[in-house]
């Protein structure tokens, strides 16, 4: 790996080696930029690291002390985060699957949300680079969406837990489909096809699971980028010249400063304000490019209401990725809703430690009726949404009183539902169980949960109404640069990776044209 | 409440033993080796503490089926030792370590109000009646003077103890899960269908 000095003004600094920095390092380095990315967590090695443990493995999230408040406060740390290079790609469940076109319209097409200041079409060239770049695997007709080109790997064969959707579907004569997943099924490179060992939430230690660490960091490295592990990020540096002049980080007990020509923000939708927050100065009393005062608000995540149930089969769902089917029905329908935006849902394959932590938190069993409940763990499956909520300024990211153990005020982040959020989710609950129904399940009962945030620093038409433009560029600071989940107007109904990659593909190819126009 | 452990539903099902097959690597021979014989000793918390957290976890998770219990109260008092959280908290709460101490400070004054012992001398049905209390949102102590009982109740003591008690492979045996699987994984995914290195159910 080439490495570079503090002194050393690179040409970018990027903050973050997750879904969108990974993908922005490499599209970067591959242009010929030099690229130092400072990611908080570890470089992991999957097959000397990644145990076949629940309770090891969460060494993969974020777990430095957050607060999380609310009326409806959201779980953080395994639910959302990742720690180390690779972000949350390392846990991910490899869904992939592209936004609904309407959606980059949602105000004036569809009337709820705020507009993206790009389009699909604009996005849809990125969403076929990184899927290849992926090499999902998925069926060979998807039945949502525009028409698109084929998947460059064949989709998986279906576990049982998919298999119950798809019947459930089939009784209701509602479409279904094997979910595009990045996880290779035929051998590409040094990754050898899944083998369906179920532990994709904790890491897979075969590789074949396409995650940032794996596609898009031995590409970056590979171009001449250098990725500094252990590198907490604290403070963006304001020249006097009014644009970013590097990152203040620690790394082994020592702060440090990187220089950098552009500096890109990469953190997630709670690290990425947070670091903004913390860069507050004379020219930025409420917060680094916070013109608009908008950072850290409009925070979204995905409802995740579930339904669950026993059948008669085994089932045996700690086979195969937790999700292999996919119902995106109420993402492409809009007649007979009583309520705006969509969702999806999904089958689900969850390891005995969070099967059990899920029925205490949820149905509060303890004792003897918990260890009879858990026996039954072979015959359960269920069906979990993806539900987009409204973004709104109430739900935000701000900073706590509370210091981390490098100094750093950490995030405190407040969350409600907006009503039409809670009709979502009880239609989303009726029609799922109704699903699980069809298919045979008994016992129905059903969860809460979030998964995925978004939208802090949101992208737009105007400094006015949004924190960055179309290409990820502040407002108020012109060399300073957002790739990540917070970007997001709208959250949309499905898993947001695919779209952060295609984003930061899309952002590579711009800064590569603002570069040769001298506009950087 | 109804005492009896769950009926065996997978006879002679070992997790354990496909230790030397290519279903276990070595990072996780390493992982399960320490959970299963480097069980840690007691380090943050006190005497007391231990044994009234040891009589709750009791409860939380019997085991009247095992000669060895499941350790659930080391890796408890470890996970305090390294201040390891789960990545957030309510700002309604303390801290990990000082939610911890109240909490357990405040269910053995919950006991003696209720049932004037401590904890760890109330007989199961007494222990359970003062932890019903806690789950139904009915806890008296002053002791919970910011810190909510009930939440400290599912998501500290409960969903702590039970993440322990299924993250080992006892229990892996209890519930058939196929465990480790890395490399060979996973060849028969449909219904009904069972690898030969899977759990066999009895029906």
């Amino acid at each position: 790996m080439r490495e570079y000095d503090d002194d050393d003004a690179v040409d970018f600094v990027i903050v973050g080696a997750g879904a969108g920095g990974a993908t922005l390092a490499c599209k970067l380095a591959e242009a010929g930029f030099s690229v130092v990315v400072l990611e908080a967590g570890p470089f992991w090695r999957p097959l000397e690291d990644f145990a076949s443990d629940e309770e090891a493995q969460q060494q993969l999230y974020w777990l430095e002390e957050r607060l999380s408040g609310g009326t409806d406060a959201l779980a953080l740390g395994g639910n959302n985060s990742g720690w180390g290079v690779g972000g949350s790609t390392v846990h991910f469940s490899m869904i992939s699957l592209r936004f609904r076109p309407e959606w980059f319209r949602s105000r004036s097409q569809l009337g709820y949300g705020f507009d993206w200041p790009i389009t699909y079409d604009d996005l849809a060239p990125y969403y076929d680079e990184a899927e290849r770049a992926l090499a999902v695997s998925g069926p060979v007709r998807y039945p949502w969406g525009p028409p698109r080109r084929r998947y460059p790997y064949r989709e998986h064969e279906m576990n049982a837990a998919g298999l119950v959707l798809a019947r459930g579907a089939d009784k209701m004569g509602i479409e279904w489909s094997a979910v595009p997943l990045a996880t290779v099924s035929a051998p590409r490179g040094k990754s050898p096809p899944c083998v369906y060992r179920g532990f994709c939430n904790f890491g897979c230690a075969t590789n074949a699971k396409q995650s940032a660490l794996i596609v898009w960091i031995p590409r970056a490295l590979a171009a001449g980028a250098e990725v500094r592990d252990l590198a907490m990020a604290g403070r963006i540096e304001l020249g006097a010249d009014g644009r970013a002049a590097g990152v203040h980080y620690r790394r082994n007990d020592a702060w440090r400063f990187q220089r950098a020509r552009n500096v890109v923000v990469a953190g997630y939708a709670i690290e990425t304000p947070r670091l903004l927050l913390n860069s507050a100065c004379g020219r930025f009393p409420q917060g680094l490019a916070n013109g608009s005062g908008l950072v850290g608000t409009h925070l979204t995540t995905h409802a995740g209401p579930g339904v669950w149930a026993r059948f008669d089969e085994a089932i045996r769902w700690y086979k195969g990725p937790p999700n292999m089917a996919v119902c995106e029905h109420w993402n492409y329908t809009d007649a007979g809703k009583d309520f705006h935006g969509g969702y999806a849902f999904m089958s689900q394959g969850p390891l005995p430690r969070a099967w059990a932590q899920l029925l205490v938190t949820e149905r509060h069993l303890w004792g003897m009726a918990l260890r009879r409940e858990m026996a039954d763990y072979n015959h359960m499956a269920g069906l979990v949404a993806v539900a987009e909520t409204e973004p709104r300024a109430c739900n935000r990211v701000a900073l706590a009183d509370v210091r981390d153990r490098h100094g750093l005020p950490v995030a405190h982040v407040t969350f409600e539902y907006a009503a039409n959020d809670r009709r979502m989710q009880d239609h989303a609950r009726r029609f799922m169980g109704e699903m699980l129904a069809a298919a045979g399940g008994k016992d129905t009962w059903t969860s809460d949960d979030t998964s995925h945030i978004l939208g802090t620093c949101r992208m737009g038409s105007d400094r006015e109404t949004s924190v960055v433009d179309a290409d990820g560029r502040s407002w108020d600071v012109d060399n300073l640069w957002i790739c990540d989940g917070s970007l997001f107007p709208t959250a949309g109904g499905v898993n947001p990776s695919l779209t952060i990659q295609a984003l930061a593909c899309r952002m590579g190819a711009r800064i590569q044209a603002l570069a040769a126009r001298g506009e950087l | 409440m109804n005492e009896d452990a769950p009926t065996a539903r997978f006879p002679g099902y070992d997790v354990l033993a496909k230790w030397d097959s290519p279903s276990f690597d070595g990072i996780t021979r390493k992982t399960l080796a320490a959970r299963l014989d480097d069980v840690p000793p007691r380090r943050w918390l006190t005497q007391d503490e231990w044994d009234l957290l040891d009589a709750i976890n009791a409860r939380l998770l019997p085991q009247p089926d095992r000669a060895q219990p499941i350790p659930i109260t080391p890796w408890i008092d470890a996970m305090l030792h390294d201040d390891r959280g789960e990545g957030y908290r309510h700002p309604d709460m303390p801290p990990l370590r000082a939610a911890w101490r109240q909490g357990l400070a405040a269910v053995d004054d919950e006991a003696r109000r209720l049932l004037d012992r401590p904890f760890v001398r109330l007989d199961a049905d007494a222990q359970d009646a003062v932890l019903h209390a806690l789950e139904g949102g009915r806890a008296v102590s002053p002791g919970w003077q910011g810190l909510d009982a009930q939440r400290f109740f599912i998501h500290h003591l409960l969903k702590t103890a039970a993440g322990f008690y299924y993250a080992h492979p006892l229990a892996w045996n209890e519930i058939g899960f196929g465990g480790p699987a890395n490399p060979r994984g996973y060849v028969r995914l449909g219904f009904d269908s069972r690898d030969p290195w899977e759990a066999k159910e009895a029906r």
